[in-house]
């Protein structure tokens, strides 16, 4: 027994425990890693052909589709983090001289392990549905870059959000809107087409840039501009996630 | 004397306007039983809330091992265990892994850690479930895995907040078992409870709990002593022989209405066959007849003029 506390160890311990629990869910494993699979192949088949978007379908499609990747994990950790504070765990936990960031580290990292996964079998996919590009390694690595930069930002909001909940009922419904966003963007169609309203809307909310460096870095045409508004997206995000989730934190545990 | 493992003095703790605990005080001796016995409402969680940590006092002392909760609280954490009301296990996890994560969670060597989960599992009867996940458990057996993992690090003093509310009669008999095993082994035990059965079968000392305030403490004998007796209640078939039993039973009471008659009694099989014979002698025939010992219901009734489901209706 010690009393004191090592938050390095206590993290990982957290993580193997997050990561048992998405391995063991597998409604977590189809919403996280087949639904947007099957989401792009109803774009890719189904409906991209109606969209003229002024090149190959797939193409335009991919760097939404690895968003949607990020996002559809995410009611999973939400129902998980709430499922912790609300399940009575937490209390084991608090009286154990647990260190406190352990907990919220541990769901962090482990949806950004799943989110790697379900990103891996969409851009597979991709390739397999005729996914071409002509980016430099240098490209890829900065889509990679951007691409882990919003999943963060989109896992600490979650925590933020699974944490702020009621009950794991109500804290899945808190991530509806993350899931929405990405079709009110330029993930799916070209934000120029869409109606009044909802084209400025796609245009000035954070999955459009993300979306539109991601599309530049993979097409081989990078813009600087794009990738500053994604990055600053993503850290706001994450700022504001994190304060928020450790303020509900340090509150209800 | 031997030492106090918990101390409580003038604790109080409101939610908002609410006033939970007004001014409460308790001693444990080390190495004892002590129960606080109470209704649903009563404040017994807020109680163990506070004196495990878990939520801050508003005012008084409270030292538990001898350390202040308020200010040693890692101190203090480092020596107790906390069996809660609903059992605080891992349900995607199995009965071994949430043993383990526990191990792991308190630092514990990788050898010592598995020793412990082993014979835990093996003490708690439930290495055939060991590798099935929590969630498949029965309530009985969550909270056999909730108390093995409490005690993991084999701590000094547990906590066990109605450790077997809504469990069935033969699984308490079995967690009783285990307690006082504990017990004998040294530990103190902090245990919550609405059942006067329980606390009366594990406790050295009962404190009883009602609204925020502490209306009795003492050994379970002195509390029930406080309590108007037992009662065996006769039934008959007219009034003609219940006014010729109540006559050759003197110190009973008589209800006319529904035909009955009370008749002090300590239950026991003596005085049970005593006052059978008695009304044999007078050829005196009972149409029913029950043995009622007191319960919850009568303590509160006794110490607090009204009954415990009161305290629930606040």
């Amino acid at each position: 027994m010690s009393t004191t506390s090592a938050p390095l160890t206590d993290s990982r311990i957290m993580v193997r425990r997050n990561l048992k629990h998405i391995l063991r869910n597998p409604v977590t494993i189809f919403n996280g890693a087949l639904m947007p699979v099957v989401v792009m192949l109803l774009f890719v088949y189904v409906l991209g052909g109606a969209f003229n978007v002024g090149e190959h379908y797939i193409e335009y499609a991919t760097p939404g589709l690895i968003l949607l990747a990020i996002t559809y994990g995410l009611a999973a950790t939400a129902v998980s983090v709430n499922s912790d504070m609300t399940k009575g765990i937490i209390n084991r936990f608090k009286v154990m001289n647990v260190s406190r960031g352990a907990v919220l580290t541990g769901h962090v990292v482990a949806t950004m392990l799943s989110s790697s996964v379900a990103i891996a079998a969409i851009i597979g996919m991709a390739f397999a549905l005729g996914f071409r590009s002509p980016a430099t390694p240098l490209d890829w690595l900065a889509a990679i870059g951007i691409i882990a930069a919003a999943a963060f930002a989109a896992t600490w909001l979650t925590v933020a959000l699974g944490m702020a909940a009621k009950t794991p009922e109500s804290a899945s419904l808190t991530v509806v809107p993350l899931l929405l966003l990405p079709f009110v963007s330029s993930a799916i169609v070209p934000a120029a087409k869409m109606g009044q309203g909802f084209r400025q809307f796609a245009e000035y909310q954070p999955f459009t840039p993300i979306i539109e460096s991601l599309r530049g870095l993979l097409a081989g045409t990078p813009s600087g501009g794009y990738a500053a508004a994604a990055l600053a997206w993503c850290a706001g995000i994450t700022l504001a996630g994190y304060l928020w989730s450790r303020a509900t934190f340090s509150k209800r545990a | 004397m031997r030492s106090s493992a918990i101390a409580v003095s003038g604790l109080r703790k409101a939610y908002g306007d609410k006033i939970v605990l007004d001014g409460i005080d308790l001693d444990a001796r080390a190495g004892t039983v002590f129960s606080l016995l109470g209704p649903n409402g009563a404040g017994k969680t807020t109680t163990v809330n506070v004196l495990t940590t878990l939520v801050k006092a508003d005012g008084g002392t409270v030292r538990v091992a001898g350390h202040d909760v308020a200010t040693e609280a890692r101190a203090v954490r480092a020596v107790i265990g906390v069996t809660g009301q609903f059992a605080a296990v891992d349900d995607l996890l199995t009965g071994q892994e949430n043993l383990q994560m526990m191990a792991d969670l308190h630092h514990l060597r990788a050898g010592e850690g598995k020793r412990a989960v082993t014979s835990l599992l093996e003490r708690f009867d439930l290495v055939e479930s060991a590798q099935k996940m929590a969630a498949a458990y029965s309530g009985g057996m969550r909270r056999k895995l909730d108390l093995a993992m409490t005690l993991v690090t084999r701590p000094q003093i547990i906590f066990l907040d109605e450790p077997t509310a809504g469990l069935d009669p033969r699984s308490r008999r079995t967690m009783w078992i285990l307690f006082r095993a504990l017990v004998a082994a040294g530990v103190t035990v902090f245990v919550t409870t609405q059942y006067l059965e329980e606390a009366d079968q594990l406790a050295d000392r009962i404190a009883v709990l009602d609204r925020g305030h502490l209306v009795a403490e003492g050994t379970p004998g002195e509390l029930k002593r406080q309590v108007p007796g037992g009662d065996v209640r006769l039934r008959f078939s007219d009034v003609v022989v219940l006014d010729a039993a109540a006559r050759v039973l003197n110190g009973s009471a008589v209800d006319d209405a529904a035909l009955t008659l009370r008749v002090p009694s300590d239950g026991g099989v003596k005085s049970l066959r005593a006052l059978l014979d008695r009304l044999d002698e007078h050829s005196i025939d009972v149409a029913e007849f029950s043995v009622h010992t007191p319960d919850l219901d009568d303590v509160f009734l006794a110490l607090t003029g009204h009954a415990s489901t009161e305290a629930i209706a606040q």
